[in-house]
């Protein structure tokens, strides 16, 4: 009975808080971007000075040089405020999800890769069976291949930690306390462009995510990470 | 005792406990002035978590200054709404008639000429300044520090917040006494090397350099102390949570 259980209470919950806050990150960071779809290298930058590159997108500021002949409306006040509060309930639920984690052995058990699956023949033969969108091998319903764990060793120890740091390195305040958090990183401006790629790579780890959870039985996946449960015979697509 | 009721009591007394320990953190963080004039609503609890946070790390920190070479050249002065006839009609005059009046919960309330202030003594600092939308540049401003002034005019000890605000209408902020006795937080006349320029807030702008650019109000004419935001305004503090964006703007 208990081999049934697919994610524990905490996985589940914590997966899904973190949804809702990366959601609510994702659209209000892309409300305070347009506001200046530039970006810098180095500690400063404005209009005057040359971007590392642009968006092609319209800004929702008069003083940003777009090439679009309109101007969006300001959302950055709410932006910002529900930008940050989402951050505090992210980081809070992440903390309480490592925290699980680490006492229950939770990466140890399901996210460290097996050795023997880190050589290259191996990795190389799960890469081919994704390219291929093959259907996951029977033992995958319970429990992750050589590439998702090593996906999700990622996004929680590099680009979360990345995102999370280049985020608190553009506050003035933060700035203040810890001058070398923003001096590693090659000053503010640089902060805010890593900030960028990191939500890039998170967006797109999101979609990939939701294209497997597709091709591997929406459904009974969707049970899984909501009841904990999953039917005995996988549904196949 | 029976299983469901034992979950039921060890609940209950987690709630409670959460609840209880929830209340004693909002009164200590009352008590300690961590909580922000905007700290209702919707957002008010993120905007208290990080308010307080910050003021717990940072209340001493000092903003990181730069050396010469790393000046913007050249800075980008944002836009402001048209100037009125209040501020064209004294920078006819070369601003020599400029003011800038200091009252509230102050042992001598004075109003001093532009040119008072520039003989006070004044501090000179590389910083830089980050505007909310992202973008940013490197500059020095001189001017008098702030807790300067509030030494003239003798702050009473109630004191909590200054309440500053523009000749320009509807363009006033606040700051607590940590941002305001902190020794980068200037009363600005200079940059560069020069005089302040009207477009960057010449002849007089309040810098605050460890907030974002919209903290630093332009044209300022008038201080005042005081040991609460509720009478000013809407009561959040300043005119920019009333538009919609954060009293405090740490990050």
């Amino acid at each position: 009975m208990a081999d049934s259980v697919r994610h524990s209470a905490v996985v589940r919950a914590t997966h899904w808080i973190t949804t809702l806050c990366f959601l609510a990150l994702l659209v209000s960071g892309v409300e305070i971007l347009i506001s200046h779809p530039r970006f810098y290298w180095g500690e400063a930058g404005n209009v005057l000075t040359p971007p590392l590159f642009k968006l092609p997108i319209p800004a929702s500021r008069a003083t940003v040089p777009t090439g679009y002949g309109y101007v969006l409306p300001d959302q950055n006040g709410w932006s910002r405020y529900l930008h940050f509060q989402s951050a505090w309930v992210c980081v809070s639920t992440g903390l309480l999800y490592v925290a699980f984690a680490l006492f229950r052995g939770h990466f140890r058990r399901n996210l460290l890769p097996v050795r023997a699956d880190l050589s290259g023949r191996r990795l190389s033969a799960v890469i081919a069976q994704h390219l291929r969108l093959r259907p996951a091998s029977e033992n995958e319903s319970s429990s992750y291949n050589v590439l998702q764990r090593l996906t999700y060793l990622l996004v929680i120890f590099v680009l979360f930690p990345m995102v999370i740091w280049t985020g608190l390195a553009m506050s003035p305040a933060i700035a203040s306390a810890f001058p070398a958090a923003v001096a590693v990183l090659g000053g503010q401006q640089s902060a805010r462009t890593i900030h960028f790629l990191v939500s890039v790579f998170l967006v797109l780890f999101l979609l990939i995510h939701i294209v497997l959870v597709c091709l591997s039985g929406f459904r009974n996946r969707m049970r899984a990470m909501i009841t904990g449960r999953q039917a005995p015979d996988m549904e196949r697509t | 005792m029976s299983r469901l009721s034992r979950r039921k009591l060890i609940t209950t007394g987690l709630v409670a406990t959460a609840g209880a320990s929830g209340l004693a953190a909002v009164k200590l963080a009352q008590r300690y002035g961590l909580i922000p004039p905007d700290g209702g609503g919707l957002y008010g609890p993120g905007e208290t978590l990080t308010y307080a946070a910050q003021r717990l790390l940072t209340r001493h920190s000092l903003a990181r200054e730069f050396n010469s070479n790393q000046i913007s050249k050249p800075p980008f002065a944002n836009e402001v709404a048209p100037l009125g006839d209040a501020f064209k009609s004294l920078q006819q005059g070369a601003f020599t008639d400029w003011r800038l009046t200091v009252d509230g919960m102050v042992a001598r309330p004075a109003s001093f000429p532009l040119g008072e202030l520039k003989s006070f003594p004044r501090r000179s600092q590389i910083t830089h300044l980050a505007c909310e939308e992202g973008w940013s540049y490197i500059a020095e401003w001189m001017g008098v520090p702030l807790s300067y002034i509030l030494g003239v005019v003798g702050t009473l000890p109630q004191a909590r917040y200054v309440v500053y605000r523009s000749i320009q209408p509807d363009w006033w902020e606040s700051i607590d006494m940590a941002d305001a006795m902190h020794p980068q937080t200037l009363v600005a006349h200079g940059m560069n090397g020069g005089q302040l320029p009207v477009s960057f807030g010449g002849p007089l702008r309040l810098r605050v350099p460890r907030q974002l650019g919209y903290k630093s109000v332009k044209y300022i004419t008038r201080l005042t102390i005081t040991d609460s935001l509720k009478r000013f305004g809407k009561g959040l503090g300043s005119a920019s949570p009333e538009g919609g964006y954060a009293w405090y703007a740490g990050i």
